[in-house]
């Protein structure tokens, strides 16, 4: 494991680069592929309307997915990765329109929890449509 | 109706090992569009202390969730898997997934609850390699949502 960040380097408070994830329609049924996941309401807009949603939904996991890839950009080595969670709050809504949806992520260090293992903890904020997607979102990360 | 606490703790066996290929970890990381090189390029991964490419810290849960499958579907816990959404996931990891593994998982019940007419089910999957290694354990809460909300 080889983190490029050095655990001396940072504090709590330390900023993550914030970055946002376009998801498509077409995103989502690459990911049901990739994944395995194929329930409809990821890709069916009139099932997703007859149980109750919005419109087609991201598989929740695509957007943990996508949330952890501010820490493993910011760590360099996604191996880094030593403790991941998320709750899953409100969906992220995908309208079948050119634009999608967006998921944007923000993250800070929340605490330096080891100093021999060099261990941080790393909350996130996943928002879609001003709508936070992900509570208790957390990684513990060993930097360098 | 509640689900029965005493499924509480019991644990199903473990599956058939999955084989983790070098081409599914690369569609999967094109799927969640992330171009970080230790997934695809095994001189890269090599460079950061791994002996082959990794999976995204998520990747695993496409194997964990299809052994839930044991919990989810067992007719004796009879949990109504139409009302089924995803509410919390976790990963604890003590190395990351790599191409060449071997990966078996044994899931086991946490935690049965009721609240507020939802039905809670806590499913931890342990992931060992073929050496029989941990590699990670999945946390995977399951809420069946009351009948009148579905």
């Amino acid at each position: 494991m080889t983190a490029k960040i050095a655990y001396d380097d940072v504090e709590v408070g330390t900023e993550l680069p914030a970055q946002s994830f376009p998801v498509s329609r077409a995103t989502l049924v690459q990911y049901a592929g990739a994944s395995g996941d194929f329930n409809p309401i990821h890709w069916n807009e009139r099932f997703a309307k007859e149980v109750g949603l919005p419109d087609v939904i991201a598989h929740g996991m695509f957007t943990m997915a996508s949330a952890i890839r501010v820490v493993t950009d910011w760590a360099g080595d996604p191996g880094a990765v030593v403790e991941y969670g998320v709750r899953f709050t409100k969906p992220v809504v995908v309208p079948d329109d050119e634009n999608g949806a967006l998921i944007e992520v923000s993250a800070k260090v929340a605490a330096k929890l080891d100093d021999d293992a060099r261990t941080v903890r790393v909350d996130l904020t996943a928002t879609s449509a001003g709508q936070k997607v992900l509570g208790m979102s957390r990684a513990v990360v060993r930097l360098a | 109706m509640a689900l029965d606490q005493s499924f509480v703790g019991r644990t199903y066996p473990p599956t058939d090992p999955y084989e983790v290929g070098r081409e599914k970890i690369r569609e999967f990381a094109e799927a969640i569009g992330d171009a970080n090189p230790a997934y695809t390029d095994t001189e890269a991964a090599k460079a950061l202390g791994h002996p082959d490419v990794i999976a995204p810290p998520t990747f695993v849960f496409a194997i964990t969730f299809k052994a839930a499958g044991l919990v989810v579907e067992d007719p004796q816990l009879g949990l109504d898997y139409s009302r089924v959404v995803h509410g919390d996931q976790k990963f604890a990891y003590n190395r990351p997934v790599r191409a060449g593994d071997r990966l078996t998982v044994t899931s086991t019940i946490e935690a049965v609850k009721t609240m507020a007419g939802n039905e809670i089910v806590d499913i931890r999957g342990e992931v060992h390699d073929e050496a029989g290694e941990h590699v990670v354990t999945a946390f995977t809460k399951l809420v069946a949502r009351r009948a009148e909300e579905a």
